[in-house]
């Protein structure tokens, strides 16, 4: 079964993780401020892409409900964020995230498919409006001012809210819960018949995943100062952690994270060069991407390991 | 007490009865089948009993204890497994995998890893999958993948299996192989439950037969009987015209 390449490959990526968590842990010592809030951007979509692959990867359920978990976080850290020191507003952006998805997930997760898909993106539009009703007619207010934070503690914040993420679906991947979201994934029915109680472990699992979206919405909140629900609540973010998932490769955990992370720092890279096309060359490398690489840019590089290594093979 | 008794299970698809206030009887320890022309219901009484679909009338209960308006994971933990017409494997996961997953989730204590793991090797070999335990599920022949499902409906600790066509659609030797699987979970005290077109399997394997016609019960007894019936055979052939 390959159980031992298997520990020493997962003891190889345990290892490189650690070595990049440490040379990012002490990049606010060497690295100048622009690169700092360059990271911290890389952590927050790294951070909503791997949440989104905790649930949609294994089951297949395309969930476009990111932004609006993400903007719970951001909102309730625009409310709140005055009132309550910075931990406790991102524990709570986290809960009230977590509350969202339970409630939506009892109600949706019984959709399938594309109705499902549109279900979840309604959410965001649903919950922008309700809040900008709610904040002109009941409150009065337009906008909230988000007390100012320092750049390097939204940095460490953003670290360790994926640092968290990263040991919570590692568990859950090698736990049996992860076994029973994959089958869920694969069949369904079958899953229930040989006895996972399916819908109570898609809830939770959905969750948990909108947990840290929260979290990273409270956390982020600073950086923008003014919040408004148009600003909390921005669609792309729905589209970029299924994007950048895509890209990476949905299968391993990593896959995620490295997609998010190259996503992010291309996406800088192109909007400081070429400011007027990068939109075009995104598209375009995207769609290169879905073509041509199905398994991502991880499927890719396995692909070409296979193939060298089978030629090394042939050569002896 | 028997293992598993129906009393006027119905169920309609619109205006159709698939199953009509079928009544039945399981003792502890036998193999039952359950056989009957296309579309007589069988499937749906599988269904009906595992809670896949819920009946619009009649009891079905487990050891005496009611099991309709149960959801399926319940009916599974009671001790109650299926297979599947179509089969139902996880294609994508290892064959392991497969069968682990009923481990640890399809018994009434859970089990600790370990123990999951144990129980997995040994029904791998039980059911002669051991030299396949990583292989993705899609890749094992039809014949594979049905012994696959039922080590996975065994690995939730059953004492009620049913097996919903296991032979449909393998050659003769493997027909033969499922015949022998079905006598030894047999021997380890589990009663079966199986659907079969088969019926060299159904005339060997079952200890007792009901016939299933339009939804309703139209015969019940041993293979002798059964295959001496002259009901059975004018559903099977049509009726008898002396020309």
């Amino acid at each position: 079964m390959g159980i031992g390449k298997k520990t020493s490959k997962n003891a190889f990526v345990f290892g490189l993780v650690l070595l990049i968590l440490i040379l990012l842990a002490a990049a606010p010592l060497y690295a100048s401020l622009y690169t700092v809030i360059l990271l911290t951007s890389i952590l927050m979509y790294v951070t909503i892409a791997v949440s989104w692959t905790l649930f949609s990867g294994p089951t297949g359920y395309i969930s476009l409900a990111s932004a609006a978990f993400f903007g719970a976080g951001i909102y309730t850290s625009a409310i709140v964020g005055r009132t309550f020191p910075l931990p406790l507003v991102i524990v709570l952006g986290a809960l009230v995230s977590f509350c969202l998805a339970i409630l939506v997930g009892s109600l949706t997760l019984r959709l399938k498919g594309i109705y499902f898909v549109m279900f979840t993106f309604g959410l965001v539009e649903l919950l922008l409006h309700f809040i900008l009703w709610w904040e002109v007619n009941i409150t009065g207010t337009t906008g909230r001012v988000v007390p100012a934070v320092a750049n390097t503690t939204v940095f460490y914040t953003m670290l360790m809210i994926l640092v968290l993420l990263m040991l919570t679906a590692f568990f859950i991947r090698h736990s049996r819960f992860g076994l029973a979201l994959q089958s869920v994934g694969e069949n369904e029915e079958a899953a229930s018949h040989s006895g996972v109680h399916v819908t109570a472990l898609k809830i939770i699992i959905y969750g948990v995943s909108a947990l840290f979206m929260g979290a990273a919405g409270a956390s982020m909140a600073a950086r923008w100062t003014y919040i408004d629900p148009t600003i909390a609540f921005n669609p792309l973010i729905s589209f970029m952690p299924v994007l950048m998932a895509i890209f990476g490769g949905i299968r391993p955990l990593y896959g995620p994270l490295i997609g998010a992370a190259i996503f992010t720092y291309l996406e800088q890279f192109l909007i400081t060069r070429f400011p007027y096309y990068y939109m075009l060359i995104f598209g375009i490398i995207m769609v290169v991407a879905i073509l041509y690489m199905p398994d991502g840019l991880i499927g890719l590089a396995q692909r070409v390991w296979q193939k060298s290594s089978r030629r090394k093979h042939a050569d002896t | 007490m028997p293992i598993l008794e129906g009393r006027g299970v119905t169920r309609y698809f619109g205006g159709l009865a698939a199953v009509f206030e079928v009544d039945f009887e399981v003792e502890q320890g036998e193999v039952f089948g359950l056989i009957g022309p296309n579309g007589a219901g069988k499937t749906t009484l599988f269904n009906l009993i595992s809670a896949a679909l819920a009946p619009k009338s009649g009891s079905i209960k487990f050891r005496g204890k009611e099991i309709t308006g149960l959801k399926p994971y319940q009916i599974c933990r009671m001790g109650v497994a299926r297979t599947f017409q179509t089969v139902k494997v996880f294609s994508n996961m290892p064959v392991f995998d497969n069968v682990l997953l009923g481990a640890f989730f399809g018994r009434r204590d859970s089990m600790t890893g370990a123990k999951a793991r144990k129980e997995t090797t040994a029904l791998l070999e039980f059911v002669d999958l051991a030299n396949a335990i990583a292989v993705p599920a899609k890749d094992l022949t039809l014949a594979n993948q049905k012994r696959l499902e039922v080590a996975r409906a065994l690995a939730t600790g059953p004492e009620l299996l049913l097996l919903d066509e296991m032979m449909e659609g393998l050659n003769p030797t493997e027909v033969s192989r499922a015949m022998a699987l079905v006598k030894s979970i047999q021997e380890r005290g589990i009663t079966v439950i199986m659907i079969e077109h088969v019926m060299r399997a159904i005339m060997n394997v079952c200890g007792r037969i009901m016939v299933l016609h339009h939804g309703a019960k139209i015969a019940e007894g041993t293979p002798r009987e059964i295959s001496a019936s002259k009901k059975v055979i004018e559903v099977y052939f049509g009726e008898r015209t002396d020309a």
